[in-house]
């Protein structure tokens, strides 16, 4: 036989079954009869494990037949082989069993359940620890965009009160009707002026002419053929200045003694000033006009 | 044929009667397991050998289970329970190798 085989055969001594090896030679030799019976009895007793390199050639052939024997010819004696194997086939498939429904910790060791355990509580310290830093963020971006809305608000409210000034929206409230009607005279623009300049300091927060033109900074007032040209516009008598705002502070803004009231008298108009509750100004500026 | 048929017989108890393994034992059953399966592989390589005695194999079966239970047991006690039992599984299976390679070699002659 080649290398192999004296390699195997060298371990196979080192390594003997301790329970089977050591004693069965003299237990066999007592009572062979009790297991083997025929030629297989002969060649182990004189072949065993200790010496199995003298002569292999013999000992194989006759281990196989005593296997295929034993397989063929059921004796008395296998029946204890076969409660123990029994014993160990009951064992396995429990513990298959056992290890494969097995999701709890119910087997673990106790040692085992505390490392899942302290491990689990680092988890949960991380995860709170996350958590925390989570939270902080929301807070933070919660008053964040508390702090956005509020600016924006304001903004809006800035800008429709800068598109009233601006004379870019319709405005509806209470104020004063001012009709002024040509007898005498012609209004001079200055007089006119001078009324304008009155209301605005007065606090009138949105103004228009005849309900044709919204006075705002910039509006310009020249002297026309047969009227007056505002912004561009020529306006003719009787001119109906329509203005929003506190209707008393106004009224008494335009006909204080020797205000612009008198001034436009003198120029040989008739001034009406009637307080209104629910005046309405339609006359809107363009976007592109204010710029210019 | 009889202790192949036992085999069976036990496989089959196990699989209908499905025992609730106590919790106590738990955590030796596989290592008896494991034992008692070195106790039959050197039965089986006794027997290829001609020198298989029933009472040595009863003995060596028992005495098997009990001490790598035991073992793993007395691991437990100590606090070093988990490295005893894989200790005891590295023994157990490096000479379930050696029997299974000595059983080779009488079956198939290789």
């Amino acid at each position: 036989m080649p290398d192999p085989q004296t390699d195997d055969h060298l371990d196979e001594p080192a390594e003997p079954v301790d329970e089977q090896a050591a004693e069965p030679v003299d237990e066999q030799a007592a009572e062979p009869a009790d297991v083997q019976s025929d030629g297989a009895a002969d060649v182990q007793s004189d072949d065993p494990v200790d010496d199995p390199a003298d002569d292999p050639a013999e000992e194989r052939p006759s281990g196989r037949s005593r296997l295929l024997d034993a397989l063929a010819h059921p004796r008395r004696g296998q029946v204890l082989a076969a409660v123990l194997l029994a014993v160990v086939g009951f064992a396995a498939v429990t513990q298959v069993r056992t290890n494969v429904d097995d999701s709890t910790y119910a087997g673990s060791r106790e040692q085992d359940l505390i490392d899942i355990l302290s491990g689990l509580a680092g988890t949960t310290q991380r995860a709170q620890a996350q958590l925390q830093d989570l939270q902080e963020t929301k807070t933070r971006l919660d008053s964040d965009t508390s702090k956005r809305q509020a600016a924006l608000q304001e903004a809006q409210s800035k800008v429709s009160t800068l598109s009233v000034l601006a004379g870019l929206v319709p405005v509806t409230g209470p104020g004063i009707k001012i009709t002024i009607t040509e007898q005498t005279g012609a209004v001079k623009s200055e007089n006119f002026l001078d009324l304008i300049e009155e209301l605005r300091t007065n606090g009138a927060e949105a103004i228009a002419i005849n309900d044709k033109v919204r006075v705002v900074a910039q509006s310009s007032f020249d002297q026309g053929v047969g009227g007056l040209i505002v912004d561009g516009k020529l306006l003719t008598s009787p001119y109906v200045v329509t203005v929003i705002g506190d209707p008393a502070v106004l009224e008494s803004a335009v006909t204080f003694g020797r205000g612009p009231a008198d001034e436009l008298k003198d120029d040989g108009a008739d001034v009406k000033v009637t307080q209104e509750q629910d005046l309405d100004i339609h006359a809107v500026r363009q976007a592109s006009d204010g710029g210019s | 044929m009889i202790a192949a048929l036992g085999l069976v017989v036990g496989i089959v108890l196990g699989l209908i009667f499905r025992p609730e393994v106590p919790v106590g034992l738990e955590p030796y059953l596989p290592i008896a397991v494991v034992a008692a399966l070195d106790a039959v592989f050197g039965a089986l390589r006794a027997f290829l050998d001609g020198i298989f005695d029933d009472k040595v194999f009863v003995v060596s079966f028992v005495s098997n289970v009990v001490i790598a239970a035991g073992i793993v047991y007395l691991g437990d006690k100590l606090g070093v329970g988990g490295q005893l039992s894989t200790g005891v599984i590295v023994v157990l299976g490096i000479r379930i190798f050696s029997n299974v390679a000595a059983i080779r070699r009488h079956i198939f002659h290789a």
